[in-house]
């Protein structure tokens, strides 16, 4: 019986949606999944985890209570725990979490890793990513007493397959080792964040100016969408750079990726391209992203945007609706 | 005050990727320094100026090629180099083991920069390697730094925005981002000085390190393939608005009634 411990991201109380593509990704014959916890989360959210597979729900305290969120002690604890459990293999989301977390075990444990896997063969330890820039795909071995894999996030479909899970504790021993966290200071979020969203409205150069993002936002909250930018809407400073899509911003993967008055330059690209599917709107029929997408308007998106959300006030996604529910709840 | 700043030579993103065999690219393509080790480079260089007593040393592995990189950080304010010399491609296990070998015999470090990621081979690891290695504290996606008498104070940008505001002792190794800092560009006068400044040739396996526990083996590198057949949505403005919301709803499935 092969063991697989999974990282799981809690956000407010939630497991994030995300991890259940990476459950999804750890399932086997004849493995056992261990679901590290190191955040309290509400009694209804712990029972999604066997209903995608996990065996046993492990909550990593110290002194019977949480350990304050500090990468360094948390990548301690999970090593503590996966030496204490006999879990040679672990997974986890590679978002920014999960970057700051995942290759800190790797290396306490002296592990071979692959941070933002789209393809996971747990058996042959084998895994394929995007290198340069999403320019070319490798295929990785890991090889050594452990493997560890960071899984991109929406990059594995999750798919439910209950089963019996068990809850477990484990009490870690935290060492002073030199990293303090002296304070969380929160971000501007304006929604949906960029890296799980299903839907992303992006803007460019033909947004023009800062004001004009509302546009964006508006038809975004119909949709329960997030909104991004490309490099020169930030550059510009018409939006933070948290939004950018692209190579020195954020890499997505959502469901729909809709680029509005971007051209699409290789960096941008390489910010987006698995997406499922691209809708563009330009005024230009020569913008480089013409090529690359699933549906094209050629069109000014001043006129066509709004048209969108005026026809989308009839309809909410189950997102928009969810968040209905949450807010009125 | 030695400041050490690890970078790496990487093609350019506008380059044309070309597989040759089965897990090699194409190398005659337009070089150029990682982008976040741009930032990582400057902001070594601005604490130096403030510092006044530090020298800024840039470090580097790969082959003869990757001189030109260096070359960039000296113009750039850097005080000295050393190349770790190989034609090889090591995976990160090595790279990190290399590079805490190269700076240990060249000297003691008070604080180790590096870019957050690089963006050939993306592998979000060498740092924490490298850290894990001397047995100090790292932080990575750093976009405020400050140093105080006895421990570095930095900023690491998380989602939405928000900020992991982290006290780290010293030496410790820190993964610049993008809005770190913005990167001077050199002047001709920095480049021509640079040309003086010494570069040192270490070969990697003149460098005595372990044999890491792990490995990880690029086994196949393909070219990424785009598959979309782009198809045109005309009509007056509202129109393609419902022609859109219908795709939505019925192609993507992201929207429900």
């Amino acid at each position: 019986m092969q063991k697989i411990g999974i990282l799981i991201e809690t956000k407010n109380g939630e497991i994030k949606k995300t991890n259940f593509g990476v459950i999804t990704a750890a399932r086997g014959d004849n493995r056992e999944l261990y679901a590290f916890l190191l955040d309290e989360i509400r009694g209804d959210q712990k029972e999604l985890l066997p209903s995608y597979g996990v065996h046993k729900i492990v909550e990593i305290k110290s002194g019977d209570k949480p350990i304050d969120y500090n990468p360094a002690s948390w990548s301690q604890a999970v090593i503590q725990a996966m030496v204490h459990f006999g879990i040679d293999s672990l997974l986890g989301l590679a978002d920014l979490k999960g970057q700051n977390l995942i290759p800190r075990i790797a290396a306490g444990l002296n592990a071979a890793l692959v941070m933002d896997c789209s393809a996971v063969d747990l058996a042959g330890h084998t895994v394929k990513k995007s290198q340069f820039s999403g320019r070319a795909i490798a295929t990785l071995k890991t090889e050594g007493d452990y493997h560890i894999y960071g899984i991109r996030p929406n990059a594995i479909e999750a798919a439910s397959t209950p089963c019996q899970a068990e809850n477990v504790s484990f009490q870690a021993e935290i060492q002073e080792d030199g990293l303090t966290v002296k304070e969380i200071k929160p971000g501007d979020s304006h929604g949906v964040d960029l890296t799980e969203a299903d839907i992303i409205l992006s803007g460019g150069r033909g947004l023009e100016n800062s004001d004009n993002f509302r546009i964006l936002f508006e038809c975004a909250e119909k949709m329960g969408a997030a909104v991004g930018a490309s490099r020169v809407a930030v550059d510009e400073g018409w939006v933070p750079h948290t939004m950018q899509v692209g190579q020195t911003g954020k890499t997505v993967s959502p469901k729909v990726y809709m680029a509005c008055g971007i051209s699409g330059s290789v960096q941008h690209f390489a910010g987006m391209k698995t997406a499922a599917m691209i809708i563009v709107v330009n005024k230009d029929p020569e913008a480089a992203i013409m090529k690359h997408c699933d549906y094209f308007v050629i069109a000014d998106l001043f006129e066509i945007i709004p048209a969108l959300t005026t026809r989308l006030k009839t309809a909410t996604t189950s997102e928009a609706k969810k968040k209905l529910k949450d807010s009125n709840g | 005050m030695r400041i050490y700043v690890c970078i790496k030579h990487v093609p350019d993103t506008a380059a044309r990727i070309t597989i040759l065999g089965k897990n090699r690219i194409d190398e005659r393509v337009t070089f150029i320094m990682n982008p976040y080790d741009e930032n990582a480079v400057e902001e070594a260089t601005g604490i130096k100026r403030d510092v006044g007593d530090a020298e800024v040393i840039a470090v580097t592995l790969g082959s003869q090629a990757a001189e030109a990189t260096l070359q960039s950080a000296l113009a750039m304010g850097a005080d000295r180099g050393i190349l770790i010399k190989t034609e090889d491609h090591p995976d990160s296990m090595i790279t990190a083991a290399a590079l805490k070998a190269a700076i240990e015999s060249d000297g003691k470090p008070d604080l180790i920069f590096t870019g957050k990621e690089s963006i050939d081979s993306e592998g979000f690891q060498t740092m924490y390697r490298l850290a894990a290695g001397f047995s100090i504290p790292a932080a990575s996606n750093v976009v405020s730094f400050s140093l105080e008498s006895d421990s570095a104070v930095v900023e690491c940008e998380m989602e939405g925005g928000s900020r992991e505001v982290i006290a780290m002792s010293l030496p410790c190794v820190i993964g610049a981002g993008k809005s770190l800092n913005k990167p001077n560009y050199p002047t001709l006068p920095d480049i021509m000085k640079a040309r003086k400044k010494e570069i040192k040739h270490v070969d990697l396996k003149d460098l005595g390190f372990e044999k890491p526990a792990g490995r990880i083996e690029a086994l196949e590198l393909k070219p990424a393939v785009e598959d979309r057949q782009p198809k045109e949505i005309t009509g007056t403005p509202d129109e393609v608005a419902v022609k859109i919301v219908r795709i939505l709803k019925e192609e993507a499935r992201v929207l429900h009634d």
